[in-house]
């Protein structure tokens, strides 16, 4: 391995970290409340919203991230509408994710003992007090560590990126490696990067974890 | 004294089963009704009736006068005056036992924070349980969650208090501790409506009897005639089923 090289490349992957972890975490918090705000109408059963949602969660759930992108943008353009490669990444990522996201939600609610909503509701709460004091908090730590899953899964999956000419750390390393063959330089990076982004998500994720867990049965 | 709670005719059937047949029981302000019966005679659906978390099919249920199975989305206004204590405790595992108990009179009163706490204390002090304030009801024994479930409807200043068996999950040497912290509640002159399996902690608190089997009252009186001298052949045969 040339150390020159890994010098001169190493720029290049810092720009296109941030590009990264920019669309990553805006999609991510885009996914979160796609997921909170599917849950809620799919736990309530909202006529209407709740099978347009639950169709939502289906579709984007049991289709790739690369297929959705395509139909995004290659898709949009052709309705009139044309957006941005990194726009078009950020939709991709918080709808995906957001499906994800609502699954992992109702996962939690569906581990919340139904008597817990009687044990609110006996206290005079209506069903909304009770589900944004009781039941949601107590179902979002039971999500935890599906929603910290999906976190890592998400930032992983910002490397099809590359498809639609996003230059990601994915696409950076492809490009690179197409240039100027130093393909053992620009892998090696492209791994270091990827374990620099992701691994703090891990640590900060298994500390919540343990936290909330804590809380709710305290071992 | 005047009938707080005025139960009139309460049918109620599950498809075809009638659980609730008729049944017809006031309740004055100030006393305590205990409702014994066999498994599955439809006491727990009876007190659950009177807090509107089951539609009743016929009769009517009146709290303080007005009716209590009202049009769908009013429930909780009901279920403000009507404190219920459940046998699996219902405490909220992610809240701490004063977050437990100050978390409905905030919300649904809008009592301030200060004042709910201030109120809350007073009340874990006289169960015994103010250095429990800071706990995690998993951090807490059967009867302690279930003295902590007391005061947390008490919060609410219900007019009638319903406990559905309160006892029943817990260990023998816990029962006591709980029923203790009824008892004194019942000196106080508090309104209760109470389902249990304690027959002589019914015989203690009970200002009133109410055996329920099938569906029906078979007999009701007050607690001395009634464990003494029972008049029904069924009675006499459940109140035997609890000696060896």
């Amino acid at each position: 391995m040339d150390l020159d090289v890994l010098i001169s490349y190493f720029p290049k992957y810092v720009e296109a970290f941030f590009l990264t972890v920019r669309v990553g975490v805006i999609g991510i918090g885009i996914a979160f409340l796609m997921g909170i705000i599917s849950a809620f109408i799919v736990y309530f059963k909202v006529p209407i919203l709740s099978f347009i949602f639950s169709a939502y969660i289906e579709l984007f759930r049991n289709t790739p991230l690369l297929v959705q992108l395509f139909f995004i943008y290659f898709g949009l353009p052709k309705l009139g509408i044309s957006i941005s490669a990194e726009v078009c990444g950020v939709v991709g990522i918080g709808l995906l994710g957001g499906s994800y996201m609502a699954e992992g939600f109702r996962s939690g609610l569906s581990a919340v003992p139904g008597s817990q909503n009687e044990g609110a509701l006996a206290l005079g709460m209506t069903k909304s007090q009770m589900f944004f004091n009781v039941i949601f908090p107590e179902a979002f730590s039971l999500s935890v560590p599906a929603i910290v899953a999906n976190v890592i899964f998400l930032l992983k999956e910002t490397s099809v990126f590359s498809a639609i000419s996003l230059m990601d750390l994915m696409f950076t390393a492809k490009d690179l490696i197409g240039l100027y063959y130093n393909t053992t330089e620009a892998l090696f990076l492209l791994v270091v990067f990827y374990v620099v982004m992701i691994l703090p998500v891990s640590i900060v994720g298994n500390m919540v974890e343990k936290r909330v867990h804590y809380k709710m049965f305290g071992v | 004294m005047d009938e707080i709670l005025s139960i009139k005719n309460l049918t109620k059937t599950f498809d075809d089963f009638v659980v609730l047949d008729h049944i017809n029981m006031d309740v004055k302000k100030g006393e305590v009704v205990v409702i014994v019966g066999p498994s599955g005679c439809g006491k727990s659906t009876f007190l659950r009736c009177i807090n509107a978390f089951e539609k009743i099919d016929d009769g009517s249920v009146l709290l303080s006068g007005e009716s209590i199975n009202p049009s769908k989305g009013k429930q909780n206004k009901t279920r403000e005056k009507v404190g219920m204590v459940f046998q699996s405790y219902e405490l909220f595992p992610h809240k701490t036992v004063l977050q437990n108990m100050i978390l409905a009179p905030m919300k649904v009163k809008k009592v301030k924070k200060k004042d709910a706490e201030k109120e809350a204390l007073v009340l874990l002090e006289r169960v015994g349980l103010l250095s429990k304030k800071d706990s995690y009801p998993h951090q807490l024994s059967g009867g302690q969650k279930q003295r902590v479930a007391i005061v947390r409807a008490l919060m609410m200043n219900p007019e009638v208090l319903l406990l559905d068996e309160i006892t029943a999950a817990l260990d023998p040497e816990m029962v006591r501790e709980v029923l203790d912290v009824v008892i004194n509640l019942a000196k106080e002159g508090r309104t209760m409506v109470i389902v249990t399996h304690e027959m002589l902690f019914a015989k203690a608190v009970a200002d009133r009897m109410i055996f329920i089997d099938g569906g029906r009252i078979v007999e009701e009186g007050d607690p001395v005639s009634f464990f003494e001298n029972p008049q029904t052949e069924r009675l006499k045969k459940f109140l035997n089923s609890f000696t060896y």
